[in-house]
């Protein structure tokens, strides 16, 4: 997996602040005119774009006129609306729970997201990958914004928006491909070596060195991509968070900085998140009696029986 | 003499229905038992030996082990002196003596150390030359895994061996060398022993067993 899943889900919405000073640390500038501000007229020369893969499709018989569409006036809809959230939550003085809000918001969307996109499903996924991705991506970005960034030394909160909102939403959408990929492989493993489990079961083998195999290839699965973007970053692609705050007028020094702290934060993050939906779906599918039920894996469209 | 193994009044449900896959069933097994399990497929004889050896959740009844109803932490312990057979074993491993070695690694059989002459002293009375030992055991036919996993079971020292179809997937000559290890190893200790041995081969179930176990419909019907 590329950069791509870096993506700055809610930073490219935002106008940064942190670009005529040298030290992005110090106390927000009024916003700046570095970057260019873009015209509906100019967002649409960009969207009629889309017309080449909409006419590929058709010469290609792909089939995928349709979903082009939607995903089109999705991504417009979708970025106008956060937009307009943002916009609003980063007016000066909105009391802290707005923030907290929308960032749990941001977390139940997320947890939900990963279960989507796994084939196998099981009784309490849905909260399983909500509490791994809460804990998880919460801890890394309380240590991001109170401790790297030092949001509360620079700014009058340390729920500054505009330090939180965009930081949340890298780290929630990294450890999203991690939490998915986790439980997917977990559930992968389980069913695919369900006879090897139950034989290392019945010879006398605790719950836990049962599933050890599944757990480390689960969890080595959803850490992999971090891993992957860590070895190429900056060579292969730039990253889209460091691409935005350089459109923004950042300097470039400053924002590989930033990049770098992302890079690190997004790194725990997805592997907590992963250890975290592979233990939590471990407990519920392994009972305290060292028990299998793989019973309780079901797939994604089909009924729990 | 208590039973070493009691399954009391053993009941599961139907996951989807109010049907019974086990509907009230008991089973004692005492030393030098070789009870032969038999009865038409779906009848719940592996359901019945999984949930004695307490690999399955049970909606109703109890399993003892020596009189005593068995705690999560000693599960291990007792999986360890009970062990199950799986009708289509799992080798673990890549050849025949990894596969044999990993119970090892196990922590209730770390004390334990693999026996190279014990095993191929069993070998040689099976017909298979010491390089069994090597074959891969992706070369391994269906019956010689069954074997392979039978062996692995016999030389942790269990008090009972539960064994799903040990020799479905066997020639008759093998599957009646198959028995005689089994029948010896109990013979060895009759008085800390027993099997109990899922068949649909009646003939073996005269030879095998001391007694016999019929059952249908998830509950047992005949017991002699």
């Amino acid at each position: 997996m590329a950069i791509a899943t870096i993506r700055p889900l809610y930073f490219c919405t935002i106008h940064c602040p942190l670009t005529t000073n040298h030290c992005p640390l110090k106390s927000s500038p009024p916003m700046n005119t570095d970057y260019i501000d873009l015209q509906p007229w100019q967002v649409g020369i960009a969207a009629a774009l889309i017309l080449i893969s909409g006419a590929i499709s058709l010469l290609l018989r792909l089939g995928l006129e349709r979903r082009l569409l939607v995903a089109s006036v999705r991504t417009v809809v979708q970025l106008l609306l956060v937009g307009w959230v943002l916009e609003w939550i980063f007016k000066p003085n909105q009391p802290w729970y707005y923030v907290l809000g929308m960032l749990l918001f941001m977390t139940i969307i997320a947890g939900g997201a990963a279960v989507t996109r796994c084939e196998r499903r099981y009784r309490g996924v849905w909260l399983d990958s909500v509490i791994s991705m809460g804990i998880s991506s919460w801890f890394i970005g309380a240590v991001a914004v109170a401790a790297v960034i030092q949001v509360q030394r620079h700014e009058q909160t340390w729920y500054h928006p505009q330090y939180c909102i965009p930081l949340m939403g890298m780290i929630l959408g990294n450890t999203l491909s991690g939490i998915s990929l986790g439980w997917d492989r977990f559930g992968d493993e389980l069913a695919q070596k369900r006879g090897r489990i139950e034989t290392l079961l019945a010879l006398g083998g605790t719950r836990w060195e049962a599933a050890l195999g599944a757990i480390q290839v689960a969890v080595r699965t959803g850490m992999i991509p971090t891993l992957n973007t860590m070895m190429v970053v900056g060579i292969v692609s730039l990253p889209g968070m460091m691409t935005g705050q350089i459109l923004a007028g950042m300097k470039p020094e400053s924002a590989v900085l930033y990049q770098i702290v992302i890079m690190f934060l997004i790194a725990v993050g997805t592997t907590l998140g992963t250890v975290m939906v592979v233990l939590l779906s471990y407990w519920r599918l392994f009972t305290p009696w060292h028990q299998f039920i793989p019973g309780r894996i079901f797939p994604k469209n089909g009924k729990k029986h | 003499m208590t039973a070493l193994l009691q399954a009391l009044d053993i009941a599961r449900r139907h996951p989807a229905g109010d049907s019974w896959l086990l509907d009230r069933v008991s089973l004692e097994i005492r030393a030098g038992d070789r009870a032969v399990v038999s009865g038409p497929s779906g009848s719940g004889k592996t359901l019945l030996l999984r949930a004695a050896a307490m690999l399955d959740p049970i909606d109703a009844g109890a399993v003892l082990w020596q009189g005593r109803p068995i705690a999560r932490e000693a599960v291990p312990r007792f999986r360890a002196a009970v062990i199950y057979c799986h009708q289509r074993p799992a080798m673990l491993a890549d050849t025949v003596e990894e596969a044999l070695r990993r119970p090892f690694a196990l922590k209730i059989h770390r004390a334990k150390k693999f026996d190279r002459p014990w095993m191929l002293e069993r070998f040689a009375r099976l017909g298979k030359p010491d390089s069994f030992l090597e074959q891969p055991v992706a070369n391994l036919s269906g019956g010689e895994m069954q074997m392979v996993a039978l062996l692995r079971a016999l030389q942790l020292d269990p008090q009972i061996l539960l064994l799903d179809e040990p020799t479905a997937a066997l020639d008759p000559k093998t599957a009646a060398e198959v028995e005689e290890l089994a029948v010896d190893w109990i013979e060895r200790s009759p008085d800390k022993r027993a099997l109990v041995w899922v068949s649909h081969d009646v003939a073996q179930g005269n030879r095998v067993a001391t007694r016999k176990i019929y059952m249908e419909n998830g509950s047992v019907k005949e017991e002699g």
